[in-house]
């Protein structure tokens, strides 16, 4: 193994670090909820399949918080250049993982931002556990796939 | 008012993302890779992300209510239960498959690229199988 030193992307990284620590931070204390951004999606689409559920307001500070996504990533993009947004996989690998990552966010309740970086916060157990299994998982598929298969 | 708020969030949520560099899936896959040309950039991302959200959060829980008016609403749940542990293998291995979790899947709908809509397509599809499951 060795390491690769960019001081610069690092720096940058706990910049943008930081932005997204306060940006769950503001949704938990401005609207009560945990930002978690498989959550967010997968509350619309059950309110898709049990309209009584989750009531119009409950969909709405999620597309909110969607479109604020998407914005604050283009003037992102703006404000330093835009970098790389494109998969380096082939459709089939790309389809297979989209629907992983759908099917296992919502069975596992939480993803990289819902376990790592809220439920790490709040010191859940069930997150800490959640957090290393899909670490491990994601670190032994491109073990599997960049070396002993021999992809890239 | 709580839309402001959730406007807000997700406009740093999505800005710090992609400062982070973590909305390119080869910089993800880049530290998932022990044995290659290791990229700590995401283990930093974490680490700050945490260093506001364990703070603000210990403060937040003797609160009762948000600045909307609308109660703090916090996970209950406590289990170690098998969907946790499958959900989390699941979503790990098709994060290392294409480097993408779901929020820079989302945040990458901005690129307007055939292969980022066909992922994000493809992770609702999954997650509409999930509660279609979890229904029967």
């Amino acid at each position: 193994m060795s390491v690769l030193i960019q001081p610069e992307l690092w720096a940058q990284a706990a910049v943008g670090g930081l932005l997204i620590g306060a940006a769950a931070t503001l949704l938990l204390l401005g609207l009560g909820r945990v930002a978690g951004i498989s959550g967010i999606l997968g509350g619309l689409l059950a309110s898709v399949r049990d309209r009584a559920v989750p009531a119009a307001a409950d969909r709405a500070w999620r597309w909110w918080f969607l479109g604020g996504l998407l914005a604050g990533s283009a003037l992102a993009g703006l404000l330093i250049g835009e970098t790389s947004r494109s998969p380096t996989v082939g459709w089939g690998p790309l389809l297979l993982a989209g629907v992983l990552v759908g099917y296992g966010t919502r069975l596992g309740s939480g993803c990289t931002s819902g376990h790592g970086v809220c439920g790490l916060a709040r010191f859940s157990t069930r997150s800490l556990v959640a957090t290393l299994v899909f670490m491990a998982a994601g670190m032994a598929t491109v073990f599997l796939t960049r070396h002993l298969l021999g992809g890239s | 008012m709580s839309l402001p708020w959730a406007l807000l969030s997700g406009l740093l949520f999505g800005l710090g993302l992609t400062i982070a560099g973590m909305t390119d899936p080869a910089r993800v896959l880049g530290f998932l890779d022990l044995a290659g040309a290791w990229d700590p950039s995401l283990a930093f991302v974490m680490g700050a992300a945490l260093l506001v959200t364990v703070p603000a959060f210990a403060w937040a829980r003797r609160r009762h209510s948000s600045w909307s008016g609308a109660a703090l609403q916090w996970p209950s749940a406590r289990q170690l239960d098998r969907p946790l542990i499958l959900g989390a293998a699941l979503f790990g291995t098709g994060w290392g498959l294409a480097g993408l979790c779901p929020g820079p899947a989302l945040a990458n709908l901005v690129s307007g690229q055939l292969p980022v809509i066909g992922f994000v397509l493809a992770m609702v599809a999954g997650m509409g199988l999930r509660e279609w499951t979890a229904r029967r």
